[in-house]
């Protein structure tokens, strides 16, 4: 089952939100290549939307090329491909340092010691993970 | 193919107050169409024309190519309505309501009818009365739907209902559309249950149809700017473009239809920067579309 959350406060329309979502959960590998997306009327009723948002939704993706019709059996994720463009991913990404600048000004952080935490945080994450220790 | 509701010239009064103001309109056959607008602004005596409950002052109402006042079988048999405040006999039992409705439609299907007694978790034995508004609005639904109509209209279908009952009337829309091709009417006051399941949408303002477009389109030629002007103003200029404008002092925060840079160009003209823009919600749509003239204070 495909999780997708809709959502109204989102301000962007439905059909983008459903797009947007499902080229996450490629980017992030929830979704493999060849993986079968669920049929429109399915998930018109699981997420109680208009099917033909939907249809549009997977329309949209299949012309970027990210997921592919198979006559007579359905809709499925393409291989091999990034789902987002050059310049989505740029602007994704600087949506995400906007919201740390600005967090970071507020707390007082100089430039200097924003650096310093990114650095910081970069080589805790390369780090060798131990397996997390539950509770 | 001929619109299946085509709404033409349609005027009508109680008293004194004009409920409906001159509305034309068409539904193409299988379309989620929903009808919006505050209390008083003619959705019900909207869906009442189409009926055949009220009869046009002023105007033509067509359904299925049929006057529905002229000709009320022929309409009435191929529809199924839910009425704001679901009329149903309250002393019957839920299967009494079942028997008794299906009299009247020759084409009723009963193994539906059973498929959704299961679905929507009615007691067949449980008197209408003693049913919750959730359950009253269910069974009003079934009886509604077993004969399987062409067109469904739906007046508010789910005001004052709780989640669990809300989502099974949507779903009961999302289900007609895409199993059987059904055009359904819905009036609603809550803007994301429309905005889910409509294709198009009409916005209806004291008897007036004061937009009309496919939900895509509504979004997308609509923008939210917030400007910023060198020095306070006292209201907000007339500009091409801009529905409506609340704030005060030097900052405003703007509706626009249209051409987005032709509004920006004419915004930056009269000396407003635009500091931010972003897609309207649609209450902000809509609140832009009725609350009147530019330049009010919210």
């Amino acid at each position: 089952m495909l999780h997708l959350n809709i959502s109204q406060a989102n301000g962007l329309p439905i059909y983008l939100q459903l797009m947007q979502q499902i080229k996450a959960l490629i980017a992030t590998g929830r979704l493999n290549p060849d993986d079968e997306l669920p049929p429109v009327r399915v998930l018109a009723q699981q997420l109680v939307l208009n099917p033909n948002t939907i249809v549009r939704a997977y329309r949209e993706l299949e012309v970027a090329g990210l997921i592919y019709k198979k006559k007579g059996s359905g809709t499925f994720v393409s291989a091999q491909v990034t789902p987002y463009t050059a310049q989505e991913c740029r602007r994704l990404l600087s949506e995400r340092a906007d919201t740390l600048l600005v967090e970071a000004m507020n707390l007082g952080f100089t430039e200097e010691e924003l650096f310093d935490l990114l650095r910081e945080r970069m080589e805790h994450l390369k780090r060798p993970t131990t397996t997390k220790s539950g509770a | 193919m001929e619109p299946q509701i085509i709404i033409e010239g349609l005027s009508h009064r109680y008293g004194r107050k004009l409920a409906l103001d001159n509305v034309s309109f068409e539904i193409p056959q299988g379309r989620v169409f929903g009808l919006v607008g505050e209390n008083g602004a003619g959705k019900t005596t909207l869906i009442k024309h189409l009926l055949g409950a009220l009869c046009p002052a002023q105007g033509k109402v067509t359904v299925f190519g049929v006057e529905p006042t002229r000709n009320p079988a022929a309409v009435l048999s191929r529809l199924g309505y839910l009425s704001e405040d679901r009329d149903l006999p309250q002393w019957m039992r839920v299967r009494e309501l079942m028997r008794y409705t299906q009299a009247f439609y020759p084409q009723w299907d009963s193994a539906y009818a059973e498929e959704l007694l299961e679905q929507f978790r009615l007691d067949p034995d449980a008197k209408i009365r003693t049913l919750s508004r959730g359950g009253k609005a269910r069974a009003g639904l079934l009886v509604a739907l077993a004969h399987r109509p062409e067109l469904l209209l739906l007046d508010e279908p789910s005001s004052g209902l709780d989640t669990v009952s809300r989502h099974d009337i949507l779903g009961v829309i999302v289900r007609s559309v895409a199993e059987e091709g059904r055009t359904v009417v819905f009036s609603s006051h809550l803007l994301d249950e429309v905005e889910r399941v409509a294709d198009d949408i009409a916005l209806f303002h004291h008897g007036r149809l004061q937009l009309l477009a496919p939900m895509d389109e509504l979004r997308a030629t609509h923008q939210r700017m917030v400007v910023s002007f060198s020095e306070a103003k006292a209201s907000f200029p007339q500009i091409p473009g801009v529905l409506h404008a609340t704030g005060e002092g030097r900052e405003w925060a703007v509706v626009c239809h249209g051409a987005p840079e032709i509004t920006r160009r004419a915004l930056e003209a009269a000396g407003a920067r635009i500091v931010e823009e972003s897609v309207p919600s649609l209450d902000t749509v809509f609140m832009a579309r009725v609350s009147g003239e530019v330049g009010a204070v919210a």
